[in-house]
Formats: structure tokens, sequence, C-alpha cells
């Protein structure tokens, strides 16, 4: 009997098993990729993650009882914090929603207007989207040229409204002022530079075989899922739900739309875009409702906002007239209530405001599409690899201003 | 004399880690139109590197007080002393060599190795949950990366039939041809799977998984910080000039030029003068700095893979491949020679 047969006989050997802890991570509100101050509690085994619960409120403002104590047109720039990464947007929506309760009337031109610069807000949020999207998958050089794009729309917008980020331009009544000279110009110059640099991100990510490996197929959000969870916007149309309020929401949002052309940003069931046949096709691995779609249709949806840019463009340089005069501070708000949603960037945002026969609002409420989107995440992220929970979570593309407001 | 080599060594080597910190800051900026550092020491900002060595090593000394007060201060170190001891047996030339061994192929394999042990101290001892996960992506693919590493180090050794490097070196004298990438075709896949492995086993970008920025925070260096965390970098640049020095003696000609010109350029001249030696080291260090630029130009190009994807790329492809081109040089050599 050999040595080694007498040791593995031995009663005493028994063998050793190895004891796996499930152990809790508490990923932000300090991280590099939880875009903002957001809070994960992970619960791992391994690298394996079986539950994330999201923790929120670390950016909660009070922006809806501040908006019970100022004048409805004062409660603009508090909109611009919301998404401060498309604040026109937010604009748009709360000035629609006050609108709405005046049975304003913003003239055409206004509307063209308007058109012009919430799209170029949508670009340039989606680039921010797109470009934080390669950061939270370890690529930065897309990054760079996502925000060198950006620039030159907040170039833009600085040029027309003085402000960079926060620009409380779009006013209740119409905009703060119209257009400088020489500016739809330079927008067009812009247009033409977005088209060859998005071809550009294409090459870096769309078509890049570790890129396709980490997003296609992972975090998978069925139909069914988004509808019920509440999701909107890219997230909502990455899962093949064809379905945007510029199109079919309330008429006073839509009529914007009407006269322009432009495809909803999202696949059918076999994964195909409509008019994509410039654009890189699918990878074989990517399923409807992944990460990749929901970066593709952001991708997508940009170059169809360029399209409305330039339709509106056209139709702001044919028309004539004011751009809307913004109503007054003191201007009462009639007794009832109105509630709009738009289609913002991160999805449908929604503003509430009851009128009480004065000038401040009795009831602000805003429903954030971010706040719907980001509860998804513990659905989506059961089973997934810890690399794997910046990659959905960033595919969800969510903003903290909103989702905590 | 050893000491004498190591002691120079030991300044020629940070000088060129410190060029590298540069180098990687000024190419990274160039490829996301940026333009990097630009005004410390006057232009181009190439006295960076130095302002960032006070800078780190005028912070604060922190250690984290859930972290092993032994092991996490012997990390950092380690680090540089496995970084650094593989120059102890690079040759740069035919004379130009720090220590001459006849098992050098072996023991570089054998330091490049201790690298493992620092970085899963480091993530052991840090106390924190990412820099645990982190050194434990690292034990995972830098065990696995070292098999076909050492695979494809077996073709050149099988070419010449010696593990000595200088003698390596030597085999390739001749121009391009000659050089052991171009000898057959397995060495030529023998090179590119070399590349793979030495990006993986260096955690390089797409490989940067132990430190992976946007999951693990910074992974095992999560909790270092000033000179500790300065040791760490400069530890990383130091290995990626090593392998890509090792790279270039062993496929890519050492220090014999691409083209076989006679005196007095030196290359591929037989004589033994100084002058033949500083343009032989002048040829590998070119050769080398090339590997380093392709290494940050694919750091700054590509998103990082996910673990189960590194160890598929390791197992499916990188061995396989080298294993297909140790065979296949084996046999090529019992055919042709």
């Amino acid at each position: 009997m050999t040595p080694l047969r007498r040791l593995l006989e031995e009663e005493s050997w028994e063998p050793v098993e190895l004891r796996t802890e499930e152990i809790f991570i508490n990923m932000g509100p300090q991280h590099p990729s939880t875009h903002g101050v957001l809070r994960l509690v992970l619960r791992a085994r391994g690298e394996v993650v079986t539950e994330v619960v999201p923790y929120i409120g670390y950016l909660h403002r009070c922006a809806e009882k501040i908006g019970e104590n100022v004048a409805a047109q004062q409660w603009i720039p508090y909109t611009d914090r919301m998404d401060y990464l498309a604040a026109m947007n937010m604009n748009l929506g709360w000035a629609l929603t006050v609108e709405k309760l005046l049975g304003l009337e913003v003239p055409e031109r206004g509307r063209h207007l308007r058109v012009i610069l919430v799209e170029l807000d949508r670009i340039a949020s989606h680039l921010v989207a797109v470009g934080t999207y390669a950061l939270d998958l370890g690529s930065f050089t897309p990054f760079m040229y996502c925000f060198r794009e950006r620039e030159k729309i907040l170039n833009l917008f600085e040029w027309a409204s003085g402000a960079r980020l926060t620009y409380s331009f779009i006013a209740i009544g119409g905009a703060r002022a119209d257009l400088p000279s020489g500016w739809v110009e330079a927008c067009h110059q812009f247009l033409d530079e977005l088209g060859p640099a998005l071809a550009e991100i294409h090459d870096l990510l769309t078509t890049n075989a570790i890129f396709v490996h980490r997003t296609a197929g992972v975090g998978v959000l069925a139909p069914s899922t988004a509808i019920a969870y509440g999701c909107t916007g890219p997230v909502l149309r990455g899962s093949g739900v064809a379905w945007d309020l510029r199109r079919v929401g309330e008429p006073i949002y839509s009529r914007m739309y009407q006269d322009y052309e432009f495809q909803i940003a999202a696949p059918d069931a076999t994964g195909r875009y409509p008019d994509a046949a410039k654009l890189p096709s699918p990878p074989k691995k990517a399923v409807v409702g992944d990460c990749w779609h929901r970066y593709f249709v952001r991708m997508y949806e940009m170059e169809q906002s360029a399209k409305i840019v330039r339709q509106a463009l056209d139709k702001y340089t044919a028309s004539s007239g004011p751009v809307g005069q913004p109503i007054k501070h003191t201007h009462k708000l009639p007794r009832g209530e109105a509630y709009l949603e738009t289609e913002c960037p991160k999805g449908q945002m929604g503003f509430f405001v009851v009128g009480n026969d004065s000038p401040i609002p009795h009831r602000v409420r805003a429903r954030s599409s971010s706040f719907c989107n980001l509860s998804v995440l513990s659905e989506l992220c059961r089973g997934a690899l810890i690399a794997d929970i910046p990659a959905i979570l960033g595919s969800l593309d969510i903003v903290l201003g909103e989702v905590d407001r | 004399m050893v000491l004498v080599n190591c002691a120079v060594l030991l300044v020629f080597v940070i000088t060129v880690a410190a060029f590298l910190i540069w180098a990687e800051r000024k190419v990274a900026a160039r490829i996301q139109d940026r333009l990097g550092p630009t005004r410390v020491g006057g232009r181009f900002g190439w006295l960076q590197s130095v302002a960032d060595a006070i800078k780190v090593l005028t912070k604060e000394d922190i250690i984290p007080t859930q972290a092993d007060p032994i092991l996490f201060r012997t990390a950092p170190y380690l680090a540089f002393v496995a970084a650094f001891s593989w120059y102890i047996a690079l040759p740069f030339s035919r004379n130009l060599v720090p220590a001459r061994l006849e098992v050098a192929a072996l023991f570089l394999l054998a330091v490049g190795s201790l690298e493992i042990y620092a970085i899963l101290l480091g993530g052991y001892a840090s106390g924190s949950k990412w820099s645990l996960i982190g050194g434990m992506r690292e034990a995972v693919q830098v065990i696995s990366y070292e098999i076909p590493l050492a695979l494809c180090l077996a073709v050149p050794v099988i070419l010449s039939g010696t593990m000595d490097l200088v003698a390596i070196g030597e085999h390739q004298r001749g121009g391009i041809w000659s050089w052991f990438m171009f000898r057959n075709p397995f060495s030529f896949l023998a090179f590119w799977v070399y590349v793979t492995a030495a990006t993986a086993s260096l955690n390089r970008a797409p490989f940067d998984l132990p430190e992976a920025e946007s999951e693990l925070v910074s992974g095992y260096m999560t909790e270092y910080s000033g000179f500790r965390w300065g040791a760490f970098m400069l530890s990383e640049y130091i290995a990626m000039f090593a392998i890509s020095l090792l790279g270039a003696i062993v496929f890519l000609g050492a220090w014999y030029g691409p083209i076989p010109l006679t005196q007095p350029f030196g290359f591929g001249s037989d004589s033994a003068n100084g002058f033949d030696d500083l343009l032989g080291a002048l040829t590998v260090g070119m050769k080398a700095m090339l590997g380093v630029i392709v290494m940050i130009w694919v750091r700054w190009s590509l998103p990082r893979l996910r673990i189960d994807h590194v160890m598929t790329v390791c197992l499916k492809y990188c061995m396989p491949l080298a294993a297909a081109a140790f065979v296949g040089t084996l046999l090529w050599q019992t055919v042709f020679s």
C-alpha cells in the first residue's frame, strides 16, 4: 500500500467542503457608474448577482412643494433641474401643461422653434446616454466623441438662451426670445457634422464585437414587463413597442409634430428597424428588449431627431410672426386641473397642475419616466453578473435629478 | 557587478515608466480629440510624470481600519519587485545584459507570476469587497493566461534550441525574414497569441477586469492612495514595457533591424563594439515602445470584456491556438531541419 493510498483511506480524512457565502455589496451612492447619487445594494454569490435593490432619494429637493409656492412661470427653472441633460424638454412639458390649463395657443413660429429646441436637446441627451454607456462598458473614447458633438449643441443653446445646461428658455406662452440671426445656419452646419460623428460611434460601438458581447442578449426586458412597470421612452421602444407620444400623445403636444416626417424608433419582432438600410444591422445575438436594442434605439432616434430639426428649421424660416409672449408672473391660473405627458429623451415625463384662481398653483406634481424605468432594474438584474449591472443600468439611462426631483 | 547593473537598471526602468505614463496620457488624448498635458516642463507637458510623482508622494497615507496592515503595506512593493525582476534577465543587446541566465525564459515566467500575489494580497488585505472581487478576478484571469503565454514563449525556445535570451536574439540575425515571428506559420500564430495573453496577464484593457473602473470602482486598487498606489501604477507600466521587450526579443528580431545593414550602421554586424550594442539597444527599445503604444491604442479603443468572456477567450481560443503553435513548431522543426 502506497503512502498516498494509505492517506486516502485513513478514516480521519474527510473531504473539505468549500464554504460559499452570499455577500452584500453596496454600490453607490459614490460609485463611478451609478450615474449620479444612486445606491444599489447587491446580493451576490461570487460574481453572480441574485438581487438588486435600488435606494433613491439622495437628490430630493422638494421641487413639487416649491412649485406650490411660486408662480407657474417661476417654476420653469426648477423643471430645468429635473432632467438636467434635457432641460428644454422639461421646460416644454411644464409650459404645455400650464398652457393646456389656460387654454393658451402658441403661434406657429413658436411651435416650430420649440420643436427645434427640444429635438436638439433630445440629441444632446442621447449623446450623453450613449457616451456614458460606453464608459460603463469600459470604453473611454466614444464618450469623448459624444461630448464633442454635444458641446456644439450646448454652444448653440448658449447662443440662443445664454445658458449651457439649465436654459429656462421655453416659457409658458412661447419662448423667452426668438433665435439670434445666423443661428439657423450654424444649426444646419451642426446637423451636417452630426451624421459622420454618429457613423464613427457606430464603428466604435454598435458593430464592435466586445460591445455586442457585452450588450446583446443581456438584460432582456419583455414588452409585457416593460408595460407593467410603466417603462417609457427608449426603454419601452427597445422592447419592440412602437409607442411615441410625439405621434400618439394628446393633441396639444402631438399637433406640434403632425407635419413632420420621422420614424418611431422601435424594432419589429425580428429586430429590424424601419428605414435602417444605411445603419448597421442588429447582431445575431441581439434579442428585442436587450441592452443592445435600448442602445440602438437611442442611436436611431438621434438620426430621426436630426431629420426633424432639419424640417423644423425650414418651417421656422418659412413662417413669420411672433414666437409667442411668455405669460406674466401675475397671470392667474383658472380653477381646474391639467395633466400632460410629453415624450422626453428618457421617457414620458408628465406634469400635473391644479389651478386655484391664483398665480400660484394649488398643486404641482411631476411624473418621472426615469423613476419608472429604474424600478424595472431589479427585475432585469436577477441572475446577472456584477459586470452586467452597469451595463443594464446604463442602458436604462436614468438621470437622478429626475428620479428624486 | 550585478548590484551595479541593478542600480543602473532601476533608474532606467523608472525613467521608462515615467515616460510611458506621459506617453499614455498624450496618446490617449490624441485618440480622444484632446491635447493631454501641455504645461508642465514648458512644452508637451513632458515633466507631467514628475509632477504626478511629487503629488503622489505628498499625499496622505491612508490605511483603512478594516485592512490587514502588514499585507496591505507589502502588496504594492511586491508588485514593483515582481515587475522589476523581469529586467534582471532581459537583454538589451548582445553584451548589454544585466545578468545573463541560461534559463532566462523560464526565469521570466517564474518572476512574472509573482505579480498575481501582489494583486491578490492587495485585494485581500484592503478589507473592501470591491478589492476582494478585483483580487479574485486577477487570480482567475492571470493564472489562466499564464499557460498560453508559456506555450507561446516555448515556440522561440524550440526554434533556437535554447532558453538563453541572448542566444535567442542572436538566432534572428539578418533581416525581417529571420525574425522568429516570420520563421513559420506557427510562430506567426504564436506571436499573436502572445500579444493577447500578454495583454491579459498585464490586466490591460480590454482585459482590465481586476481594476474595472466602472464595475469595481478601482478593483484591488480601490483602497490604495498616495505612494502605495503609485507603486502599483509604476509596476503596471514597468511590466508593460518588460513584456513588450520580451516579445520584441523573442519574436521581433531582438536587436536586429528589419533590413540587414552592414557597417557602419551596426545592425547585423559581427563586431562587438559598444556602438553596436547601443544601436542594438535602441532598436529593441523602439520595438518594445511600439508594442506599448499598440497596447495604449487598444486600451483607448475597446470596451472591456466580461469575466466569462475573458475565460472563454483563454480556454477556447488562446489555449488551443497556443498548443497548436507549440506542436506545429515542433513538427516544423522536425521536418525542415
